[in-house]
C-alpha cells in the first residue's frame, strides 16, 4: 500500500468515529506504520533509532561475589546478580576493569565515576552521554534526559547527582521529582506524535522569537567582560540555541510512532533515601523515561540511581557507612548488610531492563534497540578500591551489540567499555581516555 | 591606548592566564590591533532563586507567583554567594528560566494586573510604537536590568513586542513577549559588575554607579536596587561619599534589611542542605520535611530577633535561651509551647535546660549536620570549624584503613565517643579528627533530629568536649567556649565581607580585616548593623582589582 493511501484511510477512520470535527486522537499501534521488516517507520522511511542510557550506582559490588566464574558466552549468572537472570543473554558483564589515577589525587566516590563516564579522573572531559547525544540528539526535543532518585548528596564530592557533564562547569542537572519530570516531558508542551491534527502552536512561535531576540545584544555584552566570563556567556548562549532547536522541532509535525503511548500522570510521592521510597521513585522515573524513548522525545537517558546514601527503614547506618564499618561476617565471608544493598540495587537495574523490554517496537522491543551502560564508582567500596569496577552493558543497541558474554579483563582500563560503546553508537572515536587509560581497542566480543 | 593599558594589566598580574584574541579593531591611534583580554575578576554573578523572586516581587508586586525550579547553585569557599560567580547555565537551565519567565510575564499582562502594572489602553492594535508601551518597557527594563536599557536593547524589545503582538493578535501578548525575553536574558539573570577606570597606572578600578548600587542592594536587601537607589546611581550622587553613605543608611534603616540578613545566614549556615535532608522515619517518626522547614525558620527568627530587633551581640547567638517554636518543634524538644498548630510562639529555655547553646542546640544545626539514622560528632565538629570559625578541615584521604573502625554493635562501643576512639588514637586519623571530634562530641546529647537524650544504646553519654585547649562539659559548655572564641567573631566578619563583595579575601583585605574591621566590630559591641555599615562603607566594597577595561 502506498503511504498516501494509508493516511487517507486514517482520516476516514477518525471522521467516521467522531463526525467531521477535527480532534486529536491517540491511534493504536498499527503495524502498517512500519515497513515490512519492522525496522523502519513507514511514514518517513527512516530507521527506528538506537537509544543510549547510563545507569549509575555508588559503592560498587563486592569483588568475588558478582563476577561469573568463567569468562565467555556460556557464563553462569552468580547468585548475587540473580535479578538479572531473565536478561542473561542480552547483557554483557565486564569484570576486572580498572581505573588509573596517574598520580592524580583519589577523590573518593568520584574518580571512578569520572573514569567510567568520561575517561579521566579529573573534571574536564565531557561525559560519554554528551558525546553520544551530540551525535544522536539533534532531532529529538530533548537532547538527553537526566533523573536521579533523590537530591540527597551521596558519598561523593560531586555536588549534583548527575554524571552528565558537558565540561567542568556545565552539568546537566537531574530531575528527582516524578511529577515534575512528567510535566516537563508530557505536560503542556508535549505534542503526541500520533495525534491526527497538528497546528503549530502560536505560543511556541512567540517563544521562538523571544529566544532568538536574546542573542541580539550578545556582541555588545561580550565586549564588556573578561575571558572567563565571556566563556560563561558563550555557554549561556549555546544553551539558548539548544532550546531554540527544541522549539523549532516542536513547530514541525512529528512523524507518527506506533509504540508511543502516554504514561499515566504520577501522583506526588515523598522524596528520600529510604530504600522503598527510592525504588518507588525509580520506578516512576524510569517509566517516564521509557515512554520518552518510545515517543522519541529523547534518545539518551541518564539515571543516577544512588550515590550511596540508601538506608533501610530502622537501620541507623546507610549503605555507604556500612561498606566501611560493617565487619566481614565470619560464616558468610562477606559484609551481609552491604550484600543486601547490592542485590537491592541490581533489582532496580533489572526493573529498568524490564521496563524497556515492555515496549514493543515492531518485532523487537525497546531494550533490543537500546544500549544501557551501567557502572559504579568503586570495585571494593570498603577501601575505595579502583580496581575491578563492575560494568554491565545491556540491550541490543539496534542489533549492533551482541549479548550473553562475560569478559574477564586483567589490568585493562575501564575506558575500553566506553570506547566500545561510543563506536557502537556511531561515534567516530579513534581512541578514548586520558593518560594510561587512553585506549583504542574496542571489545570485539560484544560488537556485532 | 587600549593596547598599552592591556599590556600593563597582563604584566601586572604576573600569573599565567589563558590568553586568546579578544578584540580586533581600531583604537585611538587609528591602528588595527588585536588585544588579548586580561582574565579579570569574575564580573557575572548569577541571581539566586531568592534574589530572582525578590526582584520580581519588588517590581511587579508580591502577588505575582515566581515559584519555579531553577538550576542548582554552587557553593565555593563556604558560600553560595561566591559560587554565583562560577555558575554556568546548561540547556535545562534555560528551559527552566524560559518557563518561569513566561509564567511571570503571563501574570503581569493578565486582566487582574495589567491596568495597575502597565496601564496602556488595549484598543490600539498591532503597532507598538506608542509612547505608553515604549514607556512601560523602558521602565520595567530599567528595573529588571538594574540600569537604563541602551537604545539597541530598547529597539530589540520593541521589535520583539511588535512581533509577538502580531502572532498572537494581542497587544498585551506582545508586551508579555518582551517581558519574557528580558526575564530570560543575561542582563537580568546575571549581576553585571562593570568597572570604571580610576588610574591607568595601577591595576585598580572601581565599580561603576549601577554596579555598586546592585552590590549594595543585594548585600543588604537581597534584591535589586529600588527606584530611589537607581536614581541616585543615575544622577551621580552615588559616586560621592555623602551620597553613598546616605543610601547605605537608608537601606540599613529599612525593614527590608531583615530579608538581606536572612539570606546571608541561610547561606552561611548551609540551610540549602535541608532540601535534600533525609531521616529514618522508623527510628525518628517525629521527623518530616516540614520539621526541617520549621527548624530553619526557628534559627532565622532567633537570629533576626537577637541581632536586628534587639541590636544584640553576635556572640550571644551561642548562648541565647530565647527562641521561637511551633508545636512540631516543641514536640521534638520535649517542651510545651503556646503555639497553635502551624503558628509560632516565643519560648525561653530555663537556665538549667541542657539546650543552652543558642543556635548550636537548635534542630537546624544538629539535625542538618548528622546522618539519616544517627548523629555525627565529626560532621557537627566540622560544621562548627568551617561554618562558624572559618577553619578549613581537610577531606578524608582516599586510602583510609577502615579495618580499624570497630563494630558498631560491639557491646564495648555503644556510644559515638567509644566508636570514634580510633579517630583520636590512630595517628593518620587524629591529625584532622582532633579538630572535629572533641568539639562535636559535646553535642552528643542531641540526636539526629535534635531531640535530647542522655543515653545511647543503653550507655550514658559523656558529653565532655574541648575547643582549642578549652575544656568544657556538654553543649552549654560548647556555647560558652564559642561565645568566648575570638575566631567566631572574626569569622562572621570575614564571611559577611566576602558575601558582600563576592570574592574570597585577598592578602590586603585580610590585613584590613585584622587591623581595621575586627577592632571596629569589637568596639561596636559585635552588633550586626554596625558591621554591615562598616563593610558597605569600606574601600574594598566598591573596588575592582585588575579590572577588564572595555
Amino acid at each position: 500500500m502506498r503511504i498516501a493511501t494509508k493516511l487517507a484511510n486514517r482520516r476516514k477512520v477518525l471522521k467516521g468515529i467522531l463526525g467531521s470535527a477535527v480532534v486529536t486522537v491517540a491511534l493504536p499501534m498499527l503495524d502498517c506504520f512500519l515497513t515490512s521488516n519492522g525496522n523502519a517507520l513507514a511514514a518517513t522511511g527512516s530507521e527506528i533509532p538506537v537509544r543510549f542510557g547510563t545507569w549509575y550506582w555508588g559503592c560498587g559490588l563486592r569483588p568475588g561475589r558478582w563476577e561469573p566464574v568463567k569468562p565467555g558466552a556460556g557464563y553462569e549468572m552468580r547468585e548475587h546478580l540473580r535479578s538479572l537472570a531473565p536478561f542473561k543473554d542480552r547483557i554483557n558483564i565486564l569484570s576486572g576493569l580498572d581505573v588509573s589515577l596517574d598520580g592524580n589525587p583519589a577523590r573518593v566516590h568520584w574518580s571512578g565515576t569520572r573514569a567510567c563516564s568520561a575517561g579521566e579522573v579529573l573534571d574536564n572531559a565531557p561525559s560519554i552521554d554528551t558525546i553520544i547525544s551530540g551525535l544522536i540528539g539533534n532531532s529529538t526535543r530533548f537532547r538527553s534526559l537526566e533523573a536521579s532518585t533523590s537530591e540527597a548528596k551521596g558519598a561523593a564530592a560531586n555536588t549534583v547527582n548527575s554524571i552528565s557533564r558537558i565540561n567542568s562547569a556545565l552539568i546537566n542537572p537531574p530531575e528527582a521529582s516524578p511529577t515534575a519530570l512528567y510535566t516537563r516531558i508530557f505536560g503542556p508542551e508535549f505534542h503526541d506524535p500520533n495525534a491526527a491534527e497538528f497546528r503549530p502552536n502560536p505560543n511556541l512561535m512567540v517563544k521562538k522569537s523571544v529566544l532568538s531576540a536574546i542573542k541580539e545584544d550578545a556582541d555588545a555584552l561580550k565586549r564588556q567582560i573578561g575571558a572567563n566570563d565571556r566563556q560563561r556567556l558563550d555557554e549561556y548562549f549555546t544553551s539558548v540555541r539548544e532550546i531554540e532547536r527544541q522549539v523549532d522541532l516542536q513547530l514541525v509535525k512529528p512523524a507518527p510512532l506506533p509504540s508511543c503511548t502516554m504514561p499515566t500522570q504520577p501522583h506526588e510521592t515523598p522524596e528520600g533515601t529510604e530504600v522503598d521510597t527510592v525504588s518507588t521513585n525509580h520506578a516512576l522515573l524510569i517509566n517516564l523515561l521509557v515512554h520518552a524513548f518510545a515517543c522519541d522525545q529523547t534518545r539518551v537517558l541518564n539515571m543516577y540511581f544512588t550515590g550511596g546514601e540508601l538506608h533501610k527503614s530502622g537501620d541507623p547506618t546507610t549503605h555507604h557507612t556500612n561498606t566501611h564499618e560493617e565487619p566481614i561476617d565470619e560464616r558468610a565471608g562477606y559484609q551481609v548488610k552491604v550484600a543486601w544493598y547490592e542485590e537491592y540495587i541490581m533489582d532496580n537495574f533489572a526493573a529498568l531492563l524490564k521496563a524497556l523490554d515492555g515496549v514493543k517496537e515492531g518485532d523487537k522491543t525497546l531494550l533490543d534497540r537500546t544500549l544501557i551502560y551501567a557502572f559504579s564508582d568503586h570495585g571494593l567500596a570498603q577501601s575505595h578500591g579502583l580496581q575491578n569496577i563492575p560494568i554491565i552493558l545491556a540491550g541490543g543497541a539496534g542489533g549492533r551489540m551482541k549479548g550473553g558474554n562475560h569478559i574477564a579483563f586483567r589490568g585493562e582500563p575501564v575506558t575500553r567499555a566506553g570506547l566500545t560503546i561510543q563506536r557502537i553508537m556511531g561515534v567516530n572515536a579513534e581512541s578514548w581516555g586520558t593518560g594510561s587509560m587512553k585506549t583504542s581497542d574496542s571489545i570485539s566480543e560484544i560488537v556485532a | 591606548m587600549y593596547l598599552a593599558v592591556a599590556m600593563l594589566f597582563a604584566s601586572a598580574t604576573g600569573r599565567a592566564q589563558s590568553q586568546e584574541p579578544f578584540f580586533t579593531g581600531t583604537v585611538h591611534t587609528g591602528q588595527s590591533v588585536s588585544v588579548t583580554a586580561p582574565v579579570g575578576p569574575p564580573a557575572l554573578r548569577l541571581l539566586t532563586a531568592s534574589q530572582y523572586k525578590a526582584t520580581v516581587a519588588d517590581i511587579f508586586g508580591s502577588d505575582i507567583n515566581a515559584d519555579g525550579d531553577l538550576p542548582p547553585e554552587i557553593r565555593k569557599d563556604g558560600l553560595l554567594a561566591l559560587g554565583s560567580a562560577q555558575t554556568t547555565i546548561a540547556p535545562t537551565g534555560i528551559e527552566e528560566y524560559a518557563l518561569l519567565a513566561h509564567k511571570v510575564a503571563a501574570q503581569v499582562i493578565d486582566e487582574k494586573h495589567r491596568n495597575n502594572l502597565i496601564g496602556c489602553a488595549p484598543s490600539v492594535p498591532l503597532k507598538i510604537t506608542d509612547s505608553c508601551t515604549k514607556g512601560f518597557i523602558a521602565t520595567a527594563g530599567r528595573l529588571l536590568y538594574r540600569r537604563p536599557l541602551t537604545s539597541g536593547e530598547l529597539k530589540t524589545q520593541l521589535e520583539l513586542a511588535q512581533k509577538g503582538a502580531g502572532i498572537l493578535k494581542d497587544r498585551y501578548a506582545g508586551i508579555g513577549a518582551s517581558l519574557t525575553n528580558m526575564l530570560s536574558s543575561p542582563q537580568f539573570l546575571y549581576r553585571w559588575e562593570n568597572p570604571r577606570v580610576i588610574r591607568s597606572t595601577s591595576n585598580e578600578g572601581e565599580l561603576d554607579s549601577y554596579s555598586a548600587a546592585q552590590r549594595l542592594s543585594f548585600f543588604l536587601w537581597n534584591s535589586a536596587p529600588d527606584a530611589e537607589l537607581l536614581s541616585a546611581a543615575q544622577s551621580g550622587k552615588l559616586d560621592t561619599s555623602s551620597g553613598w553613605n546616605r543610601q547605605v543608611d537608608r537601606l540599613l534603616a529599612s525593614p527590608r534589611l531583615e530579608l538581606g540578613l536572612r539570606a546571608y545566614f541561610e547561606d552561611m549556615l548551609g540551610f540549602d542542605g535541608f532540601k535534600s535532608l533525609s531521616k529514618d522515619l522508623v527510628l525518628y517518626p517525629k521527623y518530616s520535611s516540614i520539621l526541617g522547614v520549621d527548624a530553619k525558620e526557628e534559627t532565622l527568627r532567633t537570629i533576626i530577633d537577637l541581632l536586628l530587633r534587639n541590636g544584640g551581640d553576635y556572640r550571644d547567638l551561642f548562648i541565647v535561651k530565647d527562641t521561637f517554636l511551633t508545636k512540631r518543634l516543641g514536640a521534638v524538644y520535649g517542651v510545651p509551647t503556646e503555639a497553635a498548630s502551624d503558628t509560632w510562639a516565643p519560648f525561653k529555655f530555663s537556665d538549667r535546660d541542657p539546650r543552652g547553646a543558642g543556635i548550636l542546640t537548635h534542630a537546624s544545626f544538629v539535625a542538618l549536620h548528622s546522618h539519616p539514622g544517627r548523629s555525627s560528632a565529626t560532621i557537627r565538629g566540622r560544621a562548627i570549624r568551617e561554618l562558624l570559625l572559618c577553619q578549613k578541615v581537610p577531606d578524608p584521604p582516599g586510602n583510609v584503613n577502615f579495618n580499624l573502625v570497630q563494630d558498631t554493635s560491639n557491646p564495648l562501643y555503644r556510644t559515638a565517643r567509644q566508636r570514634l576512639q580510633v579517630h583520636a588514637t590512630e595517628p593518620m586519623c587524629a591529625g584532622c579528627h582532633k579538630l572535629t571530634d572533641p568539639v562535636g562530641l559535646s553535642l552528643e546529647n542531641f540526636d539526629t533530629i535534635g531531640a535530647h537524650r542522655t543515653e545511647e544504646n543503653g550507655a550514658v553519654i559523656d558529653a565532655s568536649g574541648q575547643l582549642d585547649g578549652v575544656k568544657f562539659e556538654g553543649a552549654n559548655g560548647l556555647g560558652k567556649a564559642m561565645h568566648d572564641s575570638p575566631a567566631a567573631t572574626a569569622c562572621v566578619a570575614e564571611k559577611l565581607y566576602e558575601y558582600g563583595v563576592g570574592h574570597s579575601v585577598n592578602k590586603a583585605e585580610r590585613e584590613w580585616l585584622k587591623t581595621n574591621l575586627g577592632p571596629s566590630f569589637e568596639q561596636e559591641g559585635y552588633r550586626i548593623v554596625p558591621l554591615l555599615r562598616l563593610i558597605a562603607m569600606s574601600p574594598g566594597f566598591r573596588a575592582v582589582v585588575n579590572p577588564v577595561i572595555r
